[in-house]
């Protein structure tokens, strides 16, 4: 009996989300007297994991499995499971290993509970804290099966080093035919830029920016910062930034370690999307805008004056602490 | 083609949030509530293959009585037939079960649901759907199209999109994208009176264990008051970053 954390990656590299899963996952081996194991798939470096405090590696290697295939993995992902005989399941947020999680969930009859934003809370019963209601509040929620499922956001835990070795052992899951009947067209992927799901820092912009041609000085902001670029929705809904760019309730969630939000109102549902986020700084000219009583720093005024001073000072900065 | 569309029935999203019962049920008391927005999506893709490809559109809701005017309203929109199943969507497993009986008895051919609800926010019920069902599932979809019973469908994945090929029978769950805000619809009085004649049949649940149970909720812990700057001070906004913040 482990606890299996579902290690994801890249182009054979982990996230970091999947460092900080194996921290959490230490974490709760360590109160149960447990292990951790991680499944990866066609990642490489497994030995990474070790110093996070995975002690095994199922290492599954599939040129099948070289494009993602939400039924195929999860498959894989829930042999995994039953091989190690694991009560718990860990999954982070991201994109991928949400699609799997709810379906390795059915195959493990095991309640499952995503958005987790903190070690559970008891642990007998079984019980976790999430985000709920767009993050406007925290819901506890009770797991009731003898196997679980959790996805924990970004950020919840952060990544704690551990001493010790990962053990590699090739795992070769029996995939059947009707695993693939979803097949990868094209895909697109932007390149050479921060993802917002990656970003450590977002920088977002809203209608105070006036236009889409003024978004140059946010992008020097972001470069220097290091950052993923945002919009709210209205920019998003009048053409100005693409759709993949909507932070907020209906658009993507953040939970970046800091927020700079330029121009932005603040609007309830913009603000419910991004306050997973630890830092939040807001620049806008109006010092009533609502995003003044969530931020953590603000600064009242022209935006057109301050972002460009600001990417100056973080230039500056960055270069004498790197 | 026959499709169907889960909807959620939950909080305008400028709802205010509290709750009552000893902080363990959402207090309605004056919240207004609505088609969950990513179902809406889905639903007025599900619409429009209605009008381009004579397809038929079922909606369903798992949950009270009251849920009833959130289903009525998608009639209005254009559905052809409302189910509700009699029970309250407390688990996502327990709603998954319900829906799965739903299209095992309705046969229908594509089913599509909202990525996630905007109250839960579990983000489960349409993948844990498909797993009951043995569909193939496109979760996070922005784009559907169906040919015969070829689709075509691209999902949103960290940093970009992809596009898939799948079959129907499939279980998507879909979000903004699949079309856009300004081609949502709101309901005309034709549509409005057209609804009221409409079928809205109504399903006891089946048994089903739930696999989760929400214990409590709590509302985030006050924030203190922002720390304003000024415009010509901003090297005191990045030391703040740096050793208060400890961000950058």
């Amino acid at each position: 009996m482990s606890i299996l954390i579902y290690a994801e990656s890249a182009e054979g590299k982990f996230k970091k989300t999947a460092f900080e899963l194996a921290s959490y996952a230490k974490k709760i081996a360590g109160e149960t007297g447990t292990t951790v194991t991680a499944v990866t798939i066609n990642a490489t470096n497994s030995a990474d994991l070790g110093k996070y405090g995975v002690d095994k590696v199922l290492a599954v290697t599939s040129d099948k499995l070289k494009a993602f295939n939400a039924k195929a993995y999860a498959d894989a992902i829930k042999q995994a499971a039953q091989k190690e005989s694991a009560k718990i399941v860990l999954f982070s947020s991201n994109t991928d290993s949400l699609h799997i999680a709810p379906l390795v969930a059915v195959g493990l009859e095991a309640g499952y509970a995503s958005n987790v934003v903190a070690l559970p809370v008891s642990l007998s019963p079984f019980q976790v804290k999430r985000n709920a209601f767009s993050n406007k509040a925290f819901n506890v929620t009770e797991i009731t099966t003898d196997v679980k499922v959790l996805a924990i956001g970004k950020n919840s835990f952060g990544l704690v080093e551990a001493s010790g070795a990962a053990v590699e052992e090739a795992f070769s899951p029996s995939l059947n035919d009707n695993d693939f009947t979803v097949t990868v067209q094209s895909s697109e992927k932007v390149t050479g830029k921060v993802t917002i799901a990656d970003a450590e820092v977002v920088v977002s912009g809203g209608r105070g920016l006036k236009g889409p041609e003024n978004w140059g000085m946010l992008e020097d902001l972001a470069s220097a910062f290091g950052a993923a670029t945002a919009c709210s929705k209205p920019v998003s809904d009048l053409g100005w930034r693409p759709h993949s760019e909507h932070v907020g309730q209906t658009g993507k969630p953040v939970a970046a370690n800091l927020y700079v939000a330029v121009g932005i109102s603040g609007a309830i549902q913009h603000i419910a999307g991004i306050n997973s986020s630890k830092v939040k700084v807001v620049i806008n000219s109006d010092p009533e805008a609502p995003f003044f009583k969530v931020a953590d720093y603000g600064v009242v005024g022209d935006a057109f004056d301050i972002v460009p001073k600001l990417t100056e000072k973080i230039k500056e900065f960055k270069a004498h602490n790197s | 083609m026959k499709i169907l569309v889960c909807i959620s029935h939950v909080p305008d999203t400028t709802a205010k949030i509290n709750f009552t019962n000893n902080d363990s049920e959402f207090d309605t008391n004056g919240v207004q509530f609505v088609i969950n927005p990513n179902d809406e999506f889905g639903l007025t893709r599900a619409i429009w293959f209605k009008e381009q490809a004579g397809a038929s559109v079922t909606v369903v809701n798992v949950g009270g009585a009251d849920a009833e005017a959130t289903l009525r309203k998608a009639l209005a929109i254009g559905a052809d037939e409302a189910i509700r199943i009699n029970a309250q969507p407390t688990d996502g497993f327990f709603v998954a079960k319900q829906l799965a009986e739903v299209v095992k008895n309705g046969g229908y051919d594509l089913v599509i649901a909202g990525k996630e609800s905007l109250d839960y926010n579990g983000g489960m019920v349409p993948g844990m759907l498909a797993a009951i069902l043995g569909y193939d599932f496109v979760n996070g979809c922005i784009k559907v199209d169906v040919n015969g019973s070829d689709v075509t469908a691209v999902r949103e994945i960290d940093g970009g999109k992809e596009t898939l090929s799948a079959k129907l029978p499939l279980v998507i769950a879909g979000q903004k994208g699949l079309v856009e805000e300004k081609d949502l619809r709101i309901p005309n009085m034709r549509g409005i009176m057209a609804a009221r004649t409409k079928a809205l049949q109504l399903v006891e649940p089946t048994g089903a264990a739930p696999a989760t149970k929400a214990v409590k909720f709590e509302k985030p812990a006050p924030k203190s008051a922002v720390k304003l700057i000024s415009p010509n001070n901003l090297d005191e906004l990045v030391n703040l970053l740096h050793t208060e913040a400890k961000v950058i």
